[in-house]
């Protein structure tokens, strides 16, 4: 479905992520809007793809290697350093003391460039590369040192020091203090800034390489959009045009090139469908409420027929009892042949009567059981989604017996791959979901979307508990169709939700109760 | 560091020589050349004038490269300095982001006298204080003087 709101055109397709996760590129096309011109090449040859499927919940986006970020760096430099006559190094600094808007830059420096220069820690100049020097009578101002030899630096400002001072000075900068961008000359109330070039003079080359990293750090950090991927040891960043602003209009869903996935709005783990806000919300109510949510979190409950304990094992809900067969349903604790063809009891909160909320000791506790519900789900799939990833790391281990037994290729076990990323991401997408109706309003448009919730979450415990079986089970090609089944039927119906839901959000239409504002 | 060291010395005698009018500078304690003991008196014109207030200045190991501490181990009523035990105060050329190693103790010294001739409301550690100065101006001069008869003799 196409959208008027151009934030969500020219879709990238984060779906197809779920079919295939090495066609990345389909998540980076080139039609993206900025609200700056960019260099026209961006790491990326322009392809002519075939667009899939746009979906309103995508959002377009691109991820940014670190040779690209460098590049793109270096062209802005470049192009400075040509249209202005400045050197590299100071068309550098003049470009991160302009967080990069090129366009302002010239155009400023056009029209006043002595106070540009000022201002950036420039200063007037004189030419010349910068060198280290030995001066006859130098004392250092800051170590005091005398001894003839001692070579010193100044920068155009002319403030002049001794190596050592400037080593040791720019060691704590770089090192301690974690600055590049900004360091300035060690003269009390000289604002002049240090360039690449003289650092270079300075210091040794493990700390060039620092003051370097930091230097790319502050440029993806002066830019709105681009955001550091949060994967521990990732170095990529992703472009994205969302604001701040849009973010109650729209779940920015990005996808690292290392697969992470994650929200370019508040860089937290995937939520849609929740927006940023009320997912700030929901993770400080839960951790706020952690005692109960402990209470909660406890992965063993006991058997409603003969309390003996059970530890859950598996992503499923479906929960039989070791020791008495007693089946039941880990979320709701009820009877399992209930929830067979009426699994909708356990998803839905029935409001309390008015009646009863209206004594206010009740009204609290309904309030706490109304939460504890949600959470209870949220917390539920959350594990289960832990769960079903080790199932899968065992599971892959099975694929390899399930080729011997069955005589099927590796190809043809690929199946139980999709079914595990199908339950993870749907997994996911349930969990918030939950955190999401909490907030909601009780009306019909809430209704729908519980339905939806519903739908999904029936298809994901069916996917699940097929997907548990043991390996001769799956050997069986009846079981392989109906896993491919349920694996599309998930995958469909996490669309939907998601559609829905979005669409609403851009739209507006939502009504959140007093929750959601308290 | 053996160049801390040098650079301490010629301060200490710079300032002791020649301290700013109503301040003299002693080691704490002679053979640590980290800890200097700071007697002020307290600028006239101030509430704080007739008042003699002692501060401590402690100099980190990699000064100057780092900034020294300053703080009042007289208590002071006012709206930049923590009215405790701790006599912490909030003194701009101290912060991380802009101390210079090329700064010098004769300004820290003189931007601290400065502060009792102009408090800074706007950057106060002690809000209440600060909302005193801003809004009853008499009345935070009593208490002050009140403060520093009490305290600062
Ligand atoms: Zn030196
Ligand atoms: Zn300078
Ligand atoms: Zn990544
Ligand atoms: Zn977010
Ligand atoms: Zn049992
Ligand atoms: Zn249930």
């Amino acid at each position: 479905m196409d959208s008027e709101d151009d934030f969500m055109s020219g879709m990238s397709s984060e779906d197809d992520v779920l079919q295939d996760e090495s066609d990345n590129d389909d998540a980076s096309n080139d039609d993206f809007n900025f609200d700056e011109p960019e260099p026209d090449d961006l790491g990326y040859s322009q392809k002519d793809e075939v667009k899939k499927e746009k979906k309103s919940f995508d959002v377009t986006y691109k991820v940014h290697h670190p040779q690209d970020i460098q590049r793109q760096q270096d062209d802005l430099i470049d192009e400075v350093n040509m249209i202005l006559d400045i050197k590299k190094e100071e068309a550098a600094i003049l470009l991160r003391h302009f967080r990069w808007n090129k366009e302002r830059l010239i155009e400023d420096y056009m029209d006043r460039p002595k106070k540009v220069l000022e201002s950036a820690g420039l200063g007037p100049s004189t030419s010349g590369p910068p060198k280290l020097e030995i001066i006859d009578g130098f004392a250092c101002d800051i170590c005091c040192e005398d001894e003839p030899g001692l070579e010193s630096f100044a920068m155009k400002c002319g403030h002049r020091y001794c190596i050592n001072c400037y080593n040791q000075y720019l060691a704590q900068k770089i090192k301690e203090e974690g600055e590049a961008a900004r360091i300035q000359c060690p003269q009390d109330g000289c604002k002049r800034i240090i360039d690449a070039k003289s650092l270079d003079l300075l210091v040794t080359a493990d700390l060039q390489t620092r003051y370097r990293e930091l230097l790319t750090r502050t440029y993806v950090e002066d830019k709105e959009i681009l955001k550091w991927c949060p994967a521990p040891d990732c170095q990529n960043a992703i472009e994205c045009g969302i604001k701040k602003k849009d973010l109650d209009k729209v779940v920015p869903t990005v996808v690292c090139d290392c697969k992470h996935r994650f929200c370019f709005g508040c860089i937290l783990a995937e939520h849609q469908p929740a927006p940023c806000d009320l997912v700030k919300r929901w993770l400080k109510k839960c951790a706020d409420d952690s005692e109960t949510a402990n209470w909660i979190h406890a992965n063993t409950k006991e058997c409603p027929r003969c309390n003996s304990t059970i530890e859950k094992n598996g992503g499923c809900n479906h929960m039989t009892c070791r020791k008495c067969k007693h089946e039941f349903c880990w979320m709701c604790m009820g009877l399992w042949s209930e929830h067979g063809t009426s699994w909708y009891n356990c998803n839905r909160f029935e409001e309390k009567s008015g009646a009863e909320a209206r004594d206010a000791q009740a009204k609290s506790r309904v309030s706490l059981e109304r939460y504890l519900h949600y959470y209870n789900r949220y917390a539920n799939h959350e594990q289960s989604a832990k769960l079903d990833k080790d199932i899968y790391q065992k599971t892959e281990k099975k694929m390899i017996q399930l080729q011997s037994a069955s005589g099927m290729s590796w190809i043809e076990v690929q199946y139980l791959n999709s079914a595990s990323q199908a339950l993870q991401t749907c997994r996911q997408t349930l969990k918030w979901t939950y955190a999401f109706a909490f907030y909601l309003a009780r009306n019909n448009l809430t209704v729908m979307f519980e339905d939806n919730q519903k739908d999904l979450e029936m298809a994901v415990e069916a996917l699940s508990e097929m997907f548990e079986k043991p390996v001769q089970d799956l050997a069986d090609p009846k079981l392989k169709v109906e896993i491919m089944d349920k694996t599309s039927y998930c995958n469909k119906r996490r669309v939907i939700l998601l559609a829905d839901t979005a669409d609403n959000l851009a739209n507006g239409e939502w009504e959140f109760g007093s929750d959601a504002t308290a | 560091m053996a160049n801390s060291q040098r650079r301490i010395t010629k301060e200490l005698a710079e300032v002791t020589s020649d301290p700013p009018a109503g301040v003299t500078v002693s080691l704490a304690n002679e053979s640590n050349v980290h800890e200097w003991n700071i007697m002020m008196d307290g600028p006239p014109g101030t509430p704080y004038a007739g008042g003699k207030f002692k501060l401590l200045l402690v100099l980190p190991t990699d000064y100057p490269f780092k900034a020294p501490t300053l703080n009042f181990k007289t208590k002071i009523w006012h709206p930049n300095v923590t009215f405790d035990e701790k006599g912490s105060m909030c003194l701009g050329m101290l912060k991380g982001d802009v101390w210079k190693p090329s700064s010098k103790i004769m300004s820290i010294l003189t931007a601290a006298q400065q502060l009792l001739v102009e408090p800074n409301p706007d950057d106060a550690v002690e809000a209440s204080i600060a909302q005193k100065f801003k809004e009853d101006k008499a009345g935070f001069i009593k208490e002050a003087q009140e403060y520093t008869k009490k305290y600062a003799n």
